[in-house]
């Protein structure tokens, strides 16, 4: 049974899932590679946890299983659904190792996304959630998670992180 | 007798102390190492033509002369934390390694528990307790922001705490930075004299004891605890190291630091304190223009 309560660990593999609709750690790590091109490896050190339906956490340590605390490591990605979606956090944490899906916006774009504001912007991949970059001190950095369907980005920025920015 | 006034017999230049009391107290940063180097901060800083100044003791640390740091890119991204000198004092006297485990028994709203995080490269782990969970939910939004993944939050008071969801290990280290009369953020929080009182500070100190307390006990032989306050009342400083000293096995050790101080008063208003309450250290406002800070650094007994 799932208790919404607890953090549970993510089981490793197919083989291992006891509970029918909890991810597998195997099904997290391939969504993030064929989706993103995030290689398996940049999460060898990190555990993933489940609280709630489908909240997914990462965390780099290896507490006893379940543990009823309040929060573990950094929430990460929202499964049970058809797409699966990675938070913001995570998409700034590890987007930097993403190749494809990676949108790259100029500044006042950028902005625009902080903000939480939609707009009309060419994309020749696939629709469905992409890494949003833009350059910051010289290199190309993760902002967020956006949302590209029917020729708009929409900005999944989180109403508490939305920001006009000062430049 | 209220403060600043009480503190007149213990501060050097007294007048100096009052009136660094009166002034605000600029915007302090610091750079996350989780997710960006000084470098990295300085040149989006830079970028975002917002002005910096370093911090002679601590280089990861700047003051923000002209702005607060909220609304600019390297903020948004989690490279910068808004945090107060004296703020960064503790968790850098308290020096965890990486893959070390480290308890925050009073971490809200995460300052210090993000820069333990960071300490220790983002490895081992960061148990962070706090009673309050309107507190809490600040702390989980400063630990996502600054995407420090080997940080866990339990809700409990630190006075109970419990290693039983870890299983039952103790800690390398402790940071035990208690809530407390708040003196020292006088610059920050002109209220804080006005919130004060006398019945308030001898309560505070039963709580801060018991805390301390906990955090030696749940500390490896041989392991740090650190203890910190920003306030200046002896109450809750040399008095609560001088309990612990009598009721645990630990003791005081010297520590260094980049910011002038003075050392722990032995003798308060009557009460006589154990001579090694001297490491501790007092910084007050007029000597690096900060806020006010106690700091003392304690051994677990071997």
């Amino acid at each position: 049974m799932n208790d919404s309560t607890k953090f549970t660990r993510l089981p490793a593999t197919e083989a291992e899932r006891d509970e029918a609709e909890r991810a597998t750690r195997e099904e997290v790590l391939a969504f993030w590679d064929e989706r993103f091109g995030v290689p398996p490896e940049t999460f060898a050190d990190h555990t993933f946890w489940e609280r709630g339906k489908g909240k997914l956490w990462c965390y780099r340590g290896e507490p006893p299983s379940p543990v009823d605390i309040e929060a573990l490591g950094m929430t990460f990605l929202r499964t049970r659904q058809e797409h699966w979606k990675p938070t913001l956090e995570a998409v700034q944490r590890f987007g930097q190792h993403a190749s494809e899906c990676v949108i790259h916006l100029s500044e006042s774009e950028a902005e625009t996304f902080v903000a939480g504001d939609d707009q009309e912007l060419d994309w020749d991949g696939d629709w469905g959630y992409l890494v949003v970059t833009h350059d910051l001190a010289g290199r190309r950095e993760p902002v967020g998670v956006g949302l590209y369907v029917y020729g708009e980005l929409r900005s999944q920025v989180p109403k508490g992180r939305r920001r006009e920015l000062d430049g | 007798m209220e403060p600043p006034e009480r503190y007149r017999p213990i501060v050097d230049d007294f007048e100096a102390f009052r009136a660094a009391c009166e002034r605000p107290l600029p915007s302090a940063i610091r750079v996350n190492t989780i997710k960006a180097t000084v470098e990295d901060v300085r040149t989006a800083l830079d970028e975002a033509g917002v002005a910096y100044e370093p911090v002679d003791w601590h280089d990861e640390l700047f003051v923000l002369p002209d702005s607060s740091p909220g609304a600019n890119w390297p903020y948004f991204h989690g490279w910068i934390h808004g945090q107060e000198e004296v703020s960064a004092v503790p968790a850098s006297v308290l020096a965890p390694e990486p893959g070390e485990r480290v308890w925050d028994a009073c971490a809200a709203p995460g300052s210090k528990a993000t820069q333990l995080a960071a300490l220790l490269d983002d490895r081992g782990e960061v148990v962070a307790t706090d009673t309050n969970l309107g507190r809490i939910s600040a702390l989980r939004t400063n630990t996502e922001r600054l995407g420090a993944t080997n940080i866990a939050v339990t809700h409990e008071d630190a006075r109970n705490h419990t290693l039983k969801p870890f299983g039952g290990a103790e800690y390398d280290r402790a940071l035990v930075d208690v809530p407390c009369s708040c003196e020292g953020t006088i610059r920050k929080n002109p209220d804080a004299f006005e919130e004060w009182s006398m019945s308030h500070v001898r309560g505070i100190s039963g709580v801060q004891k018991d805390i301390l307390e906990r955090a030696v006990q749940a500390t490896k032989a041989g392991g740090t605890v650190v203890y910190s306050t920003c306030t200046f009342a002896p109450e809750e400083n040399e008095a609560v190291l001088d309990h612990v000293l009598a009721e645990e096995d630990c003791e005081l050790v010297a520590f260094e630091l980049g910011l002038d101080h003075r050392e722990g008063v032995t003798e308060w208003q009557g009460s006589e304190f154990d001579p090694s309450v001297r490491k501790a250290k007092r910084i007050y406002p007029h000597f690096n223009d900060t806020g006010g800070f106690f700091c003392a650094k304690l051994e677990v007994g071997a």
